[in-house]
């Protein structure tokens, strides 16, 4: 079945030179066996290439059940020189919970944060 | 048990946060402020190139200001700041006097200096340790238009000045989690060779060093977040084997949950395993979290190794000149007519023979933020957004004069001119290179107020 990023993560970037950095953070275990499995750098390459976004690299961080990622040249010249209403890579977070990731449908209930 | 608190993430946070964090933890022991980002110090070299008694974050004068009668009434909390900027000396002979106006004399005064490169950079260009680490490119092809360079220094003056009996240490470029560290390694006399206890206390230091970033600011679920418009800024609460609790205030808002926590700690990291300051290369992949509930998280485990030779720097350049406009177009196909606006205004400027280097529309309200990644929504209004850049000012300038006559000949619907003509601002590029831990002497000395 086809999930917001989102429903199963939270996120937070930030800008160093003209590339950001993203981390995406499971809320669960289960979630971060799936985002380690599906969210991949080829993926979120593949998801910020419309903003030129260069070779994407990806960490596992699995005592934060996290992944990290760095993404080159996605600001378009960065802080000082980005003529982009967002030259510091502050929403690149919020974008990538927008993504849609294709998942096992039987792994989404354990993925998902407990209210 | 030490307990350092931040209470300045940027330069332009709230200026109140340092005495109402201070009136709220009475038994702080260190109050760190954090004042620079990436292209700070190019704005201070612009306010030093008008004044050379400038060239530092003025906002921190008034900080200073507003803790003295905290100080008078008996805190012993010490404050650490990079405010300095280029010129922590001209800052610290700020901060003395404006306390000797209120009347708070007895206090030291430490300086930090030593960090500004800009003169071996100038002279050496070509060498290959000062290539662009983003871009691979040779230094001299900007090496004419150099405006700062600084190196991102460790704790170690830091500490010398807290040795020397400094009260307040006014820094230049020390890195902001080194900020946290050095009164750490003050307090505790940890050796430098301990690289766990300064990784760990650097952790510490990347936690804190945003401010509100971790107590509740800018979280994914920020909505959700309690009494948000009072957020408390973060305290640590640091033990001897280098473990500790992230915190706030009691009765301010916002929290402290691993949520937080963990989101700050994936800020602006790069490689988890191997984070590298200039103190130590920091493993963030063996810490553990545990929420001790009332906005309490503990972290221990954290591994540290030897640093590297060289200190990282960042580098500003002289990049021509940029200026943004923008203007409100609301009804039916708003977002078409934006952009046909903005296309308008480049059209009109290439027919007055002003081709500009660079151009970008934007239709704020259509996925600006994240441009070919969404699919743009069809919408009633939306913001025109048109940001310029060019090596000439007065190519800048005649782009700046474009946008008012829209007013009366674009679309129907179209507002919001109220800001005025755009404002022509310099552009400073941003260099980040390395430089030899060998070249770079910092040194401290402490004044009496």
């Amino acid at each position: 079945m086809k999930i917001r990023l989102g429903e199963i993560a939270y996120a937070r970037s930030g800008d160093k030179g003209s590339g950001a950095t993203l981390g995406i953070i499971a809320h669960t275990p289960d979630g971060y066996t799936m985002i380690k499995a599906f969210v991949t750098a080829e993926a979120v390459e593949a998801y910020f290439k419309p903003m030129g976004c260069g070779p994407v690299r990806r960490f596992e961080w699995e005592n934060l059940l996290a992944l990290q990622f760095a993404l080159p040249s996605v600001l378009a010249g960065g802080g000082s020189r980005s003529l982009r209403i967002d030259s510091q890579g502050k929403t690149i977070g919020q974008a990538v919970l927008e993504m849609q990731i294709e998942v096992p449908e039987h792994l989404v209930a354990n993925a998902k944060p407990i209210a | 048990m030490l307990r350092i608190g931040n209470a300045q993430g940027f330069w332009g946070d709230s200026v109140d946060a340092p005495a109402t964090l201070l009136s709220q933890q009475p038994d702080l022991d260190y109050l760190t402020l954090d004042y620079l980002a990436e292209v700070s110090l190019s704005i201070m070299a612009a306010q030093r190139a008008k004044d050379p008694s400038l060239g530092y974050a003025r906002d921190f004068v008034d900080v200073v200001k507003s803790l003295a009668p905290l100080w008078q009434a008996g805190s012993t909390c010490k404050l650490i700041a990079n405010a300095g900027g280029l010129n922590p000396r001209a800052c610290a002979m700020a901060c003395a006097d404006a306390l000797r106006e209120a009347g708070c004399t007895g206090k030291r005064i430490g300086i930090v200096s030593g960090d500004d490169v800009l003169p071996i950079l100038r002279a050496r260009a070509g060498e290959s340790q000062f290539t662009n680490l983003d871009t691979g490119e040779s230094l001299a092809t900007v090496s004419d238009r150099l405006v700062t360079a600084n190196a991102y220094v460790g704790g170690a003056p830091v500490v010398d000045a807290l040795q020397q009996g400094a009260d307040i240490v006014i820094t230049g470029r020390v890195a902001d989690p080194c900020l946290i560290a050095g009164p750490a390694v003050h307090h505790y006399g940890w050796s430098w060779d301990d690289h766990d206890r300064i990784a760990s206390a650097l952790v510490a230091g990347h936690l804190i060093e945003c401010g509100t970033q971790v107590t509740g600011g800018i979280s994914t679920n920020w909505l959700d977040v309690p009494n948000a418009g009072n957020i408390g800024f973060p305290v640590i609460e640091l033990h001897d084997d280098a473990s500790f609790v992230v915190t706030k205030p009691n009765g301010t808002g916002g929290w402290v949950n691993e949520r937080t926590v963990k989101e700050q700690l994936v800020y602006e990291i790069g490689d988890p395993g191997d984070y590298i300051t200039p103190d130590a290369r920091v493993s963030l992949l063996s810490l553990k979290l545990e929420d001790l509930g009332n906005d309490r998280v503990r972290v221990r485990g954290v591994k540290g190794n030897p640093p590297t030779d060289s200190y990282k720097v960042s580098a500003t350049y002289r990049d021509g000149y940029w200026a943004q406009g923008m203007l409100t177009v609301f009804g039916r196909d708003a977002e078409k007519k934006a952009r046909r606006s903005g296309e308008i205004i480049i059209e009109r400027l290439r027919n007055a023979g002003v081709v500009l280097e660079a151009h970008n529309i934007e239709c704020l309200g259509a996925g600006a933020c994240a441009p070919g990644i969404l699919p743009e929504p069809a919408l009633l209004e939306c913001v025109l957004r048109i940001a310029v850049r060019d090596s000439r000012r007065e190519a800048v300038e005649r782009f700046s004069k474009e946008l008012a006559p829209l007013v009366t000949s674009g679309p129907q619907g179209i507002t919001g001119y109220a800001a005025g003509r755009p404002r022509v601002s310099p552009v400073f590029g941003y260099w980040p290179c390395l430089i030899d831990k060998r070249e770079v002497t910092c040194t401290s000395e402490v004044i009496a107020v």
